[in-house]
């Protein structure tokens, strides 16, 4: 049981990071239908940023809070400009183009955003100072730290503000309108430009946080980062129904604690030892003969995924889509 | 039209005798480029293979590099001193499609409800299930060697003839990798005859049925469950092959040659070079594997002449250039180098409209 809630409260913190990143590949395909391949990468930039600066003032003594504050504030505009400028630059001369056109962009801007990182930062792996003390609670038996409830209290916020921005300001009508239709919202006055945009802008932003937030849990960054944080997202995004703001956050939260469950009980689950079945060898004074250890953790968010897929197609709040690769 | 016909033959006899003498050429510049050329038509084999998905059919695959390692694993278990079997390469190469294929109707049984992105997410998914399970298979029973890979893989040998050592013929040396050149060479002859039969077919016009509208296809009495296994299938026997040629020439694999970037790289062969199109496909791949060794071996030089030292790893300034690459041929030719004619007939019909 304490197992259990230790592994519900991990999965929930990596969940809400998921959902956080996911929103940014939701938000962008609902209005334009593009998979933004290079959404990791500009998360991935976040972390990076945010690195620098924190450890560039950690000897300051200023208040850890404070200096994780200014790390992650100067994050956010460097990304939401690699946002714009990705959106600008890559995806917009396509609009009319075949489907697949600016996803091979995405994936050129992915390369490019990639390996400049890795000029700027080097292959080394930057490595979160030493300044949040490890604060501690108890929660149903389970350890919660200090870093997990601000965590997940920062992505609830954020999503509860995107949900506001979404369905109650004239922007996010404007971005539900361009979603629906673009010709329609041109024809109402919606400069449909300007909201594709914005849309870029705020899910990079989202994306610098969830950055930091990766980051500091992990406490390390790397410039290889992004693509395996990317990727779980965007199956998230997918599993909640792509192009969907609810079932991102849904689909993250829940892919997460999958995989924490997953990766908490399945070297259990498939020890051939536990159910008698073993070879003698292995199982002898308390052995073991596990088939798939903890390592298959990666391989749960697919599984599910496929799962879900399978009998809905669409995902779980998805409505139908178009019919073409 | 017989005026036009003998051109086109002559044609293909000048292309025929430059492919024949490429490797003699390529081996005074050093025998690093007649592997680079192996490496490059290995890439043609599997982006052949993904048109087959992505191009005739129209289903997004981002994980088609699993079938590429399938085929490889299957070679270099049944072909190397890991389990201690060394079957003929002529039997391990049908074995290797053969499995690849049912990966591929394993992949595209569960999906065959799911469209267009949904089932980018799926396929990326499944490549990464299947490096995964490479990587972890060497515990509790050790199939795969995880991490570390398989050495010691047996090479090719036909006849008398052993594919990793040089030969004289005619007063003239042929190396190893220039017997795999040729080797490599009828291989994709081979699938671009199937590729070209294909297309043109009763089964052809259906993938293409379906890709450009499923339920239309469906409703005009086109079983499109079984085309799109058959597409899958197909595909993956492809890769499978591919694989399979891979391991021999390698003589090493581990998972990290089956990583997401190298189904992103084909996939990106396949779009750049124009969907659905067999000549743009082929150069797309051929594009795509020999600019980035070009620039491995005139960066470096470059930038010693030009600075004096290396300011900037070369390997960087090559996926740079390369990155950026994709992001202009996108824009400036949006349906590939060389676009289908479908494809072509499609953009100016969505311009008028």
């Amino acid at each position: 049981m304490d197992i259990f809630v230790q592994q519900l409260v991990n999965g929930l913190t990596l969940g809400a990071v998921y959902a956080i990143v996911a929103l940014g590949y939701t938000m962008v395909y609902g209005i334009i239908q593009l998979i933004n391949f290079a959404h990791g990468e500009v998360v991935m930039i976040g972390a990076m940023v945010a690195f620098t600066v924190i450890n560039a003032l950690a000897a300051g003594g200023m208040p850890p809070l404070v200096v994780v504050l200014i790390g992650t504030g100067c994050a956010i505009p460097v990304c939401m400009l690699a946002g714009y400028a990705m959106e600008r630059l890559a995806y917009r001369p396509l609009r009319n183009a075949p489907r697949l056109a600016p996803l091979i962009t995405a994936i050129g801007v992915s390369i490019i955003l990639q390996h400049l990182a890795m000029l700027v930062w080097s292959r080394n792996v930057m490595a979160f100072p030493q300044i949040i003390p490890l604060t501690t609670y108890n929660f149903l038996g389970a350890t919660i730290t200090g870093v997990q409830i601000a965590i997940l209290s920062l992505c609830f916020a954020m999503m509860t503000g995107l949900a506001l921005l979404v369905y109650r300001t004239r922007l996010g009508t404007a971005m539900r309108a361009t979603a629906q239709n673009p010709q329609v919202a041109r024809l109402m006055g919606v400069d449909v430009n300007r909201v594709i945009a914005a849309t870029f802008v705020i899910g990079a932003a989202l994306g610098a946080v969830a950055g930091v937030m990766v980051g500091t849990y992990y406490g390390v960054a790397q410039y290889t980062m992004g693509s395996v944080l990317g990727m779980k997202a965007f199956a998230a995004a997918v599993l909640g129904g792509i192009g969907n703001i609810p079932g991102a956050m849904i689909g993250g939260l829940l892919l997460g604690v999958v995989e924490a469950l997953g990766a908490g009980y399945i070297g259990d689950l498939t020890d051939l030892c536990r159910w008698g079945i073993g070879p003698e060898a292995s199982c002898a004074d308390g052995g073991h003969f596990i088939l798939f250890g903890s390592n298959y953790q990666d391989v749960f968010a697919f599984v599910v995924l496929i799962l879900v897929l399978v009998f809905r197609p669409s995902g779980l709040l998805g409505e139908r889509v178009g019919d073409r690769a | 039209m017989k005026e036009g016909g003998r051109k086109v033959w002559i044609g293909i006899a000048l292309i025929a005798v430059a492919l024949l003498l490429l490797p003699f050429a390529l081996s005074l510049a050093g025998t690093a480029w007649v592997r680079i050329a192996n490496l490059a038509l290995l890439y043609v084999l599997l982006a052949l293979g993904l048109n087959i998905v992505v191009g005739f059919a129209g289903l997004l695959d981002l994980g088609y590099i699993a079938f590429y390692a399938v085929g490889a694993y299957v070679y270099a278990l049944l072909a190397s001193p890991h389990f201690g079997l060394h079957l003929p390469f002529w039997v391990i190469l049908p074995i290797g499609a053969a499995v690849a294929a049912l990966f591929g109707v394993m992949l595209g049984a569960p999906t065959l409800k799911l469209r267009g992105d949904y089932l980018a997410i799926v396929t990326l998914g499944f490549g990464e299930i299947v490096r995964i399970f490479l990587n972890n298979l060497s515990q509790p029973v050790n199939i795969t060697r995880g991490p570390q890979g398989i050495a010691g893989i047996d090479p090719v040998r036909i006849g008398g003839i052993d594919f990793s050592k040089s030969d004289s013929l005619l007063g003239a040396v042929i190396s190893g990798p220039m017997k795999y050149y040729y080797l490599l060479l009828v291989l994709m002859l081979a699938i671009v005859l199937i590729n070209v039969r294909l297309q043109n077919s009763r089964i052809g016009r259906a993938w293409e049925a379906i890709r450009e509208d499923e339920t239309a296809a469906r409703a005009m009495g086109i079983d499109t469950t079984a085309l799109k296994l058959l597409a899958f299938a197909m595909g993956a026997s492809f890769g499978g092959v591919a694989g399979g040629m891979f391991s021999a020439i390698q003589g090493f694999i581990s998972p990290e040659s089956f990583v997401l970037v190298e189904s992103v790289m084909v996939v990106s062969m396949v779009v750049l070079g124009g969907m659905g199109n067999i000549a743009g496909v082929i150069l797309g791949a051929l594009l795509l594997s020999f600019v980035p060794e070009v620039l491995r071996w005139t960066v470096e030089p470059a930038q010693r002449a030009l600075f004096g030292k290396m300011l900037i790893e070369p390997e960087v300034i090559r996926m740079l250039i390369f990155g950026l690459a994709l992001v202009l041929v996108m824009l400036f030719r949006p349906a590939g180098l060389l676009p289908s004619a479908v494809r072509r007939r499609e953009l100016t019909d969505d311009r008028a409209a």
